[in-house]
C-alpha cells in the first residue's frame, strides 16, 4: 500500500501552494509519534488536562431494559471541553508549538472540534481562528460565545450550504493564504495525507483505554463498537485498536437526517459514490456531474458530505459496517438515555445509542457492545426542545 | 498546440462556463479572443472550488444555479471551435474529471478540442491524471507556487504545455502585491526546460500585466474579467488594454 493511502482511498489532493507545508507536516509528525519527550508531555496534558482515562461504564439499566447484549458506554462526554475532540487538538496543537508554530486554524461543525482546537490554544498560547458554517453557527450559538470567550475569532462561513464542508473549504483557503506560521487542525480522519492517520492515531486513544477496560472488567473483546461517523474521527478512535481482532465487529452509524430514500440525509457510505475532495480520494455524496451535494442531518457534526479514507476503505474490504440513522431514532435516543440512564448525550453519538437501541435486544445475554459516547448534549438541548415543538423562550 | 500561444508575450484569458449561460459564455470567449487573448482557459464549474476566491466562487454557483452541465459545456466548446482558434484549456477540480472518468473526459477533450487542462487540486504527485492523458493530445498543465521551493525542478522537468506560476500565496482573486521571489523560481524553471511560463493569480490592473509579463512568458487573469462577466460590462476594452500592456513588456 502507498504512504498515505488506505486501499485506493486517501492522498494529497491540494492545491500545489500546500504541498510543501503539507510534506514538513508529515515529516514532523513522522519524527514527533515517536518521541519521547512530545508523547510524554501529551500524555500529561492528556491525564492531567483532559481528564483521561475517560469512563468505561457498564449500563446496567439500559441492559436490562434492552434484555439482550451488555451495554458499555465509552464516555467521551466526560472529557475536558466535552467531546473526543480534546484528543486530537491536543497533540496537534503540541505539534504545531514544537513546529513553531504561532497561529491555528480550524474548522468545525457542531462546535465541538472549534471549541477543543481554541481550549487547546488558549492552553498552549497559539493564536487561534475558527471556520464554521453560518447555519451552524446559529444553531450552535453557544459553542460560538464558549470559542470567543476561548479567546478564538470566530469566522461565520456564508458560502454554499453554510455548513461543515464549507467550513473546510474556507479553512482550507484560509491556510493558503498564511502557510508558514499556521497549522490547520483538521478535526476529523480526513482531507489530505498525513491528517486521516495522525487524527486517527490521535484518536485512537479511545479503543486502546476501551480495550485494557474491557478485558479488566468482562475478561474478554466486545463482541462490537459502535460508533456515529461524521468525517469518522471518534469511530477512528473507538475502531482502531480492534482492527485487528477479527471477532469484534466494527459499526459506524451515519447520518440518515429524514430518510436514505429522501434527499435530505448525511448518509455517504449508504448513499456516495468514490469521489476526490477536500485533498482526499473517498466517498462522497455528489450528483451526476461530481457536484458535491448539499447534505442534511439535525446533528451538526454528521451534516457532512464525505468519510474518512480509512472508513472508506474499511467499507470496501467489509472489515467494518455503516448504517444508516434517521433524525427521528436519534432523537430517541438522546431521550432514552437521558431517561435510562440520566446521561444526556451529543445528537451525533445518540446515533450510535439509536442503533444499539436496534440491535442489542437480539443479541445474546453473554454478547457485549461498547458505545462511544463521544461528547456530551448541552449544546443540543436547545434544538431538541425546538425539533420537539417545545418551546424554551430562548 | 498550446505553444501557439506563446508567440509573443501570452494572454491567458479565464471565464467560467455558464455564468450566466453557456450562449453568454461564447460570445464571451469570442469578444475576449477579438479583443488579443492567446489562449482561453475555461472554468467548469464545481460546488466548491477551494482554490478561488469570492468573485469565481459566485461566478461558479451562478453557473450551477443555472443548470450547467459537463456535457453541455463540452457541446459549447465544439460550437466554439468553428470561430475560434486559439489554444483552450479547461479550469475545473478534480473530482469532476474523476466522476466523468479521467479516460472518457480527455476522450471528449481531444474531440471538442480542448488543449491542456488545469486541475488545482491534483498536484505532481498525484499522478493518476496524468497517467491516463498519454494516450490523448491535451497537456495537463503544472502548477508552481511561490512556497514550491525545492519542488520547483522537479514539477518544471516533468511540465508540459505551459507552466502556471500562482503569482502569490492565498486564492484567486485581485491583490496589489505579488510574491518577491517569482524571478527567482523562473530562474530555476529555466535551467531545466523551456516550457513556457505564465504567471496567474490577482493580476487585474494593466501595469502588473506588463510588470509580470516583463519577467515571465505571459499573465493569466481571471477574477478581473469574471467580475466585469457579473456585472454585465463588456469585455473588449479591458481586455485590450492589458494587451496593449503586455506588448511593451
Amino acid at each position: 500500500m502507498q504512504v498515505g493511502r488506505y486501499g485506493r482511498f486517501g492522498g494529497q489532493y491540494i492545491p500545489e501552494t500546500l504541498m510543501h507545508e503539507i510534506h514538513k507536516i508529515e515529516e514532523a509528525y513522522e519524527f514527533y509519534k515517536n518521541d519521547k519527550a512530545f508523547n510524554d508531555e501529551l500524555n500529561t496534558l492528556l491525564k492531567e488536562y483532559a481528564g483521561r482515562p475517560s469512563l468505561l461504564y457498564y449500563a446496567k439499566k439500559m441492559t436490562e431494559n434492552l434484555g439482550g447484549a451488555k451495554v458499555y458506554l465509552k464516555r467521551e462526554d466526560l472529557n475536558h471541553t466535552g467531546s473526543h475532540k480534546i484528543n486530537n487538538v491536543l497533540g496537534q496543537c503540541l505539534m504545531a508549538k514544537k513546529m513553531g508554530k504561532t497561529r491555528v486554524i480550524a474548522e468545525t461543525g457542531a462546535g465541538q472540534h472549534g471549541v477543543a482546537t481554541a481550549t487547546a490554544a488558549a492552553l498552549l498560547g497559539l493564536e487561534c481562528e475558527i471556520y464554521m458554517g453560518k447555519e451552524d453557527t446559529d444553531r450552535q450559538a453557544l459553542n460560538v460565545y464558549r470559542m470567543e470567550l476561548l479567546g478564538a475569532k470566530v469566522h461565520p462561513v456564508t458560502t454554499g450550504t453554510m455548513t461543515l464542508k464549507d467550513a473546510v473549504n474556507e479553512a482550507m483557503r484560509q491556510w493558503t493564504k498564511r502557510v508558514d506560521d499556521t497549522l490547520y487542525v483538521l478535526g476529523s480522519v480526513m482531507g489530505p495525507h498525513p491528517f486521516p492517520m495522525m487524527v486517527g492515531d490521535f484518536q485512537s486513544i479511545i479503543s486502546k483505554e476501551a480495550k485494557e477496560q474491557i478485558l479488566e472488567k468482562e475478561g474478554r473483546l466486545p463482541t462490537a463498537v459502535m460508533a456515529c461517523v461524521g468525517g469518522g474521527s471518534n469511530a477512528m478512535g473507538m475502531f482502531r485498536n480492534f482492527i485487528d481482532e477479527p471477532s469484534v465487529q466494527l459499526i459506524g452509524c451515519e447520518a440518515a437526517g429524514k430518510g436514505v430514500e429522501t434527499a435530505l440525509h448525511a448518509a455517504t457510505i449508504a448513499k456516495g459514490e468514490v469521489g476526490i475532495f477536500h485533498g482526499m480520494k473517498s466517498l462522497f455524496c455528489q450528483d451526476e456531474d461530481g457536484q458535491i451535494a448539499p447534505v442534511y442531518s439535525i446533528s451538526a457534526g454528521l451534516d457532512y458530505p464525505g468519510i474518512g479514507p480509512e472508513h472508506a476503505n474499511l467499507y470496501e474490504t467489509g472489515r467494518a459496517s455503516y448504517v444508516p440513522v434517521t433524525d427521528d431514532e436519534a432523537v430517541g435516543a438522546f431521550e432514552y438515555l437521558a431517561k435510562e440512564e440520566g446521561i444526556i448525550c451529543a445528537i451525533e453519538s445518540a446515533h450510535a445509542v439509536a442503533h444499539a437501541l436496534k440491535i442489542v435486544p437480539h443479541m445474546n445475554k453473554d454478547d457485549i457492545v461498547i458505545i462511544c459516547l463521544s461528547g456530551r448534549g448541552d449544546k443540543d438541548v436547545a434544538a431538541i426542545a425546538r425539533y420537539k415543538g417545545v418551546d424554551l423562550h430562548d | 498546440m498550446i505553444k501557439d500561444a506563446f508567440q509573443d508575450k501570452a494572454l491567458i484569458a479565464f471565464v467560467t462556463a455558464g455564468d450566466p449561460t453557456l450562449e453568454k459564455t461564447k460570445e464571451n470567449i469570442k469578444e475576449i479572443v477579438d479583443a488579443g487573448a492567446t489562449l482561453v482557459e475555461i472554468g467548469i464549474p464545481f460546488s466548491d472550488p477551494i482554490a478561488e476566491g469570492p468573485i469565481i466562487q459566485e461566478a461558479s454557483l451562478r453557473a450551477l444555479t443555472h443548470g450547467v452541465k459537463v456535457n453541455e459545456i463540452f457541446e459549447m466548446v465544439k460550437e466554439l471551435r468553428e470561430d475560434v482558434s486559439v489554444p483552450l484549456c479547461f479550469m475545473t477540480y478534480a473530482n469532476v474529471l474523476f466522476h466523468y472518468g479521467y479516460d472518457a473526459f480527455l476522450k471528449r477533450c481531444d474531440e471538442v478540442g480542448i488543449n491542456g487542462l488545469i486541475i488545482p487540486d491534483m498536484p505532481f504527485e498525484e499522478k493518476e491524471l496524468k497517467e491516463a492523458a498519454r494516450d490523448y493530445d491535451v497537456n495537463i498543465i503544472s502548477m508552481i507556487a511561490p512556497t514550491s521551493r525545492d519542488r520547483v525542478k522537479m514539477i518544471a522537468k516533468e511540465a508540459e504545455g505551459f507552466i502556471y506560476l500562482v503569482s502569490s500565496l492565498g486564492v484567486t482573486g485581485e491583490r496589489d502585491q505579488f510574491s518577491d521571489n517569482l524571478k527567482d523560481i523562473i530562474g530555476d524553471i529555466r535551467s531545466v526546460t523551456d516550457v513556457p511560463v505564465a504567471i496567474g493569480f490577482g493580476i487585474h490592473e494593466p501595469s502588473q500585466a506588463k510588470a509580470m509579463a516583463a519577467i515571465s512568458d505571459g499573465i493569466i487573469v481571471g477574477s478581473a474579467i469574471v467580475k466585469r462577466i457579473g456585472k454585465h460590462e463588456p469585455l473588449y476594452d479591458y481586455v485590450k488594454s492589458l494587451k496593449d500592456a503586455i506588448k511593451t513588456a
